[in-house]
């Protein structure tokens, strides 16, 4: 039985009894020890190091990671763009970071204001103009929507059965619709990657309570119909409920809310630079036409006569609270700053340059990878391993991307294409950059076609090479079994140790 | 890619083997070769009413994530669960060990939408 090499051991391994890293003066007044209902009966299992070894520890880990901050990541659907740094500065105004959230309104003017600000630019963003920010996440925004759009239904008499959901949506709108009670029925995706509109008034009737639509979708294709379609819902009694994911394709160029949309989340963690994947937590705000703005999560912040902003829970209809306090407060100060250091033109420069980024991609690998459908797209490109030598696939070219420092970009999504490889470079790569992962591209169709083994085999320069995530998803033991160094070296089981299924 | 002969085909990928009013269902070789290595398997309980085209259960790849749809209206008379423990089986056995359900099929006259053997293998080379 081995021990794990040393940078694989966890804080726990590495504890050695005794050692301490912090220095605490001897008390002055006698100790006083605890009440024998609350006290341990054994010393709690903590590890035991010197403050330079936490660091290094965490320092390395860190090392190991890719992150935006590292190298390119083109995860597609997801906005992976660079986060600013003077959002951190912002969000660590001591004013807004050591707020507690129960100080009274009188002393947090500043935070409300900044709030209230926030819920104007989303409103003019979006072309919706009631907006809550209480949502953590862009599901639970997905959550908030269908609940405001079954608390309309219900008010109206009848909270109507179903959603109609394209087959190229993200699997947290089915999931959402399901959490509210509401089935899902698929509408189909036409020829040119478009809602397949016959499909979809085939099915919306009376029963209807929504569309949930992606706009640009996950294909990176803007739903050029969409008005149509909107029509067509609307004309049945329903709303319609927008996916935001992919707004950062669209800023200052269209908005949801003129294109028929009734209700809309918005994932600050993607299009307005808040951490995102492992840095978060979320924000996923959600912007409603002014006849849904009674059911809008509850308290609303509010501005009286005098110019000071208030808390407004007097709100019958609202369907309650999604989320202590006010939201992911610091998400928002990050928002806000890139809002307010972006400005309208810049805003919509993110779009163009997103835009045209996804494109240079695009017609730059169509010919050499498939390219499920030959359109102009927005923000996001769709390939696939369609043609690819040698039976390489979509996995073993994500892979492979990573000896480059490439993060993969999303793959087998949307499920409508097969073997899928969604690419989204965002604006904040350089041109150099996005030259540099077409020619990482075409570097590894050429190895597919001259050396496949080595595509197949990738990755070959990370901290862990190819894992089996076929026995990851099945054997979810995912914990080591930590024991100090000095344990019986019968039970040192770790979990490169683990029987294979 | 093996297509039995010996049983019926939805355009959804699963299989049908009809005896009698009873119906086995699982998923085609196509299929769990399109999804991958499949690690899970959420199946329903014996009793549970299906009209067609409703989806009976769940799938999920290290890929994806797929619905499973009756390919007939009816009742489950028995479940597979011992596939939840060993979904691979999907993988290794689709058309044997790996079936899914059994359904008391309530209307006789919706396996004529049933595709034959050469009707399946006309669609999947069209797919892909």
């Amino acid at each position: 039985m081995k021990r794990r090499d040393e940078h694989l051991q966890t804080l726990f391994e590495k504890s050695v009894p005794g050692r301490v890293g912090y220095s605490i003066p001897l008390p002055e007044v006698p100790e006083a020890a605890l009440p024998d209902d609350i006290a341990r009966d054994k010393p709690a299992e903590l590890p035991e190091l010197s403050e330079v070894a936490v660091n290094r520890h965490f320092t390395r880990i860190s090392q190991k990671n890719h992150g935006i901050d590292t190298g390119m990541y083109p995860l597609g659907s997801c906005t992976m763009k660079y986060n600013p740094r003077i959002n951190e500065q912002t969000a660590r105004i001591p004013g807004f970071a050591r707020l507690h959230p129960n100080a009274p309104i009188s002393g947090v003017q500043g935070a409300l204001h900044l709030m209230h600000e926030l819920g104007e630019y989303l409103a003019e963003i979006s072309g919706l103009p009631a907006v809550t920010l209480q949502p953590a996440a862009g599901a639970q925004g997905e959550m908030t929507g269908l609940m405001i759009i079954r608390a309309f239904h219900t008010a109206n008499g009848n909270p109507r059965k179903k959603v109609l959901v394209p087959d190229t949506a993200h699997g947290t709108n089915p999931a959402s619709c399901t959490i509210c009670n509401y089935s899902v029925v698929t509408v189909a995706t036409n020829e040119r990657g478009r809602l397949d509109l016959d499909d979809l008034r085939s099915k919306c009737d009376e029963e209807t309570a929504a569309l949930m639509v992606t706009n640009p979708s996950t294909l990176g294709l803007f739903e050029d119909r969409i008005d149509e379609a909107a029509k067509i819902v609307h004309d049945a009694g329903g709303l319609v409920y927008c996916d935001g994911a992919n707004l950062n394709a669209i800023l200052g160029v269209t908005r949801p809310g003129d294109f028929g949309a009734d209700v809309m989340h918005i994932n600050l963690h993607k299009t307005f630079t808040t951490p995102h994947g492992g840095g978060g937590p979320g924000s996923g705000p959600v912007a409603m036409r002014d006849f849904l703005a009674p059911f809008m999560p509850k308290p609303v912040i509010a501005e009286d006569s005098a110019g000071r902003y208030t808390l407004d829970f007097d709100r019958p209809q609202s369907i309650g609270r999604v989320h202590e306090f006010f939201g992911n407060f610091g998400m928002l100060v990050r928002a806000y700053t890139y809002i307010r250091e972006m400005g309208p033109e810049n805003l919509n420069r993110v779009s163009t340059l997103a835009v045209m980024n996804a494109n240079y991609v695009k017609e730059s690998l169509k010919g050499l990878y498939h390219l499920p459908f030959d359109e102009p797209c927005m923000h996001e490109c769709v390939l696939s391993d369609k043609d690819m030598p040698n039976g390489v696939t979509t996995m073993d070219i994500a892979k492979r991307l990573m000896d480059f420092g490439i993060h993969p970009p999303t793959v087998y999504f949307p499920l409508v294409v097969k073997g899928a490889l969604m690419i989204e470079p965002t604006e904040t790569e350089s041109p150099e950059n996005v030259r540099r992962f077409v020619e990482v591209m075409r570097q590894i169709h050429e190895e597919a076609k001259t050396n496949p083994q080595l595509v197949k085999g990738a990755p070959h320069t990370t901290p862990v090479g190819r894992v089996d995530e076929a026995l990851a998803a099945r054997q979810l033991h995912l914990t080591a079994d930590l024991l100090p160094p000095d344990a019986d070296e019968e039970r040192q089981l770790s979990f490169d140790d683990q029987p294979k299924a | 890619m093996a297509i039995p002969t010996d049983r019926r085909y939805t355009k959804e990928h699963e299989w049908a083997v009809v005896d009698g009013d009873v119906m086995t269902v699982g998923i085609t070789d196509y299929a769990q070769d399109s999804l991958g290595e499949i690690v899970f398997v959420e199946l329903p309980e014996v009793g549970a009413e299906f009209s067609l085209g409703d989806t009976f259960g769940v799938v999920e790849s290290v890929k994806a994530v797929s619905d499973l749809y009756v390919p007939a209206s009816g009742k489950i008379v028995e479940v597979n669960s011992a596939l939840t423990e060993t979904p691979e089986k999907i993988n290794a056995d689709p058309y044997g060990e790996a079936w899914m359900i059994k359904l008391q099929v309530s209307d006789e006259t919706e396996l004529e939408n049933l595709l034959d053997a050469p009707a399946y293998e006309d669609l999947i080379t069209q797919e892909s």
